[in-house]
């Protein structure tokens, strides 16, 4: 099953003003910057956006922020970034804050098809106001829902024609999660290669859940906080 | 004298046991890592999806692919792994990494921490920290006694948003060590040359002072 598309814009084909994207990475760690770049050139607006961080200023999901194309973000941590700040103090952009492993397991859930699962997280704060709450084992959790998206962006090292994919370090995140709850997947990837050139043993996403797959062009991979130590 | 931020990291590694999965937090909690005790391995894990933290990469190493929670670049130690969200998150709920280390901006009497939301500043979000406080086992709040206004941030009951509620077991400040039990704090240890006299003046909840405490072994 060949799902390789030839650049970005094939591969977004049929995002629309309105739709619900995931988009995968930490920070600015793992994102697909090539896709990104391709919703801003698309222009497409009112999108609700699923992931775990919007980028900064001049990168990453800031550069929707930038282009008015985001109506609401749902995120676990929203720092640095300041046209955001402005946009959700001044009510344009609709924020909602989940903490991260609910996050996480709601883009799983959401691919596995679970419709809700209870966590002890945010018990007896905010996050909680309008939940279920039960009991298990003496000890009170939240019912969290599933959630699933029109098209989920994800990022990998390398991918296959098949859309079989292999992540590198941290990059990985919520990538794999978010390939699993999209109504279309969308991979981004820096080598992509013939079926049967990847082990099979270290697939971490199986083409299952990717429909289109194509090799970036390039990548900034740009470093939010380098931090070093000096050799002496 | 009131520990510095390096002392109270140098104390909470105190509490650390062989073989230990630890997740440490942004800012001091970070620090801990720098002085683990001797003879003795733990495995710090990131939430974004490594365990086996090793120190900064040497200037010109850096890799933009290894990141740790707070986004700076960092490397792996032998036999570390890499994970996604979700597993890294079943790690914390499922009570696999015995113990979390993180700031507070307050912290209660019966456990309740704050540490992610001022009502009017601008909201980053919780990150990670209701997860991690909602299922350790073990946590360990690292933060200052008061705020600069000189407020109490060891508190009766949080005037913040909560970030859990019944979770914190020990706090250290530049102060104090304290335990907290059947609904109050419980001083352990005070930071040398510390009098119990200030820290009973500059801690707003119940405090439990036994006749002798002892100075902090640094």
């Amino acid at each position: 099953m060949n799902k390789v598309v030839k650049d970005p814009a094939q591969a977004l084909n049929g995002i629309q003003d309105g739709m619900t994207l995931m988009v995968g990475g930490f920070g600015l760690c793992g994102i697909p910057e090539n896709s990104i770049a391709q919703l801003v050139k698309m222009g497409v607006k009112n999108l609700t956006c699923i992931s775990n961080n919007a980028g900064v200023d001049d990168f990453g999901l800031g550069l929707l922020l930038q282009g008015k194309q985001v109506k609401k973000m749902i995120s676990s941590y929203v720092g640095e970034n300041d046209e955001f700040e402005r946009q959700m103090l001044s009510g344009e952009l609709e924020v909602d804050l989940i903490p991260q492993g609910s996050l996480a397991e709601r883009c799983r859930a959401g691919g596995a098809g679970i419709p809700a699962f209870f966590t002890p997280a945010g018990y007896g704060t905010e996050v909680a106001e309008g939940k279920e709450v039960r009991i298990f084992n003496g000890k009170p959790h939240i019912l969290e829902s599933a959630l699933t998206a029109d098209f989920a962006i994800v990022k990998a090292w390398k991918g296959d024609t098949e859309g079989n994919l292999i992540y590198k370090a941290t990059a990985r995140n919520f990538n794999p999660m978010m390939a699993m709850a999209g109504k279309i997947t969308i991979a981004e990837v820096e080598e992509l290669v013939p079926a049967g050139t990847l082990d099979p043993n270290q697939i971490h996403t199986p083409g299952i859940f990717v429909q289109r797959i194509f090799q970036g062009q390039k990548f900034e991979k740009r470093i939010e906080q380098r931090t070093v130590r000096s050799k002496q | 004298m009131a520990l510095d931020k390096t002392g109270i990291a140098k104390r909470i590694a105190q509490e650390l046991q062989d073989g230990w999965y630890v997740n440490l937090g942004i800012g001091i909690p970070t620090l801990v890592a720098n002085y683990i005790p001797e003879g003795i391995e733990v495995e710090f894990q990131s939430e974004n999806g490594v365990l086996g933290m090793g120190p900064f990469p040497f200037e010109g190493e850096e890799d933009p692919d290894l990141i740790n929670a707070g986004k700076q670049t960092i490397t792996t130690r032998a036999g570390a792994s890499f994970f996604d969200s979700a597993m890294s998150f079943a790690m914390i709920r499922g009570q696999h990494v015995q113990l979390t280390v993180l700031g507070a901006m307050e912290v209660s009497q019966n456990g309740d921490i704050a540490n992610w939301k001022i009502p009017g500043k601008m909201v980053k979000g919780m990150g990670g920290a209701m997860d991690l406080v909602a299922s350790a086992e073990n946590i360990i709040v690292a933060m200052m006694h008061s705020n600069k206004a000189g407020e109490s941030k060891i508190l009766k009951a949080c005037t913040l948003p909560l970030t859990g509620v019944g979770c914190v077991k020990k706090v250290v400040t530049e102060l104090a060590v304290m335990e907290i039990k059947e609904g109050k704090f419980h001083l352990l240890e005070r930071a040398p040359g510390v009098s119990v006299e200030e820290i009973i003046a500059k801690t707003e909840g119940d405090l439990i002072v036994p006749d002798f405490v002892p100075e902090m072994q640094l």
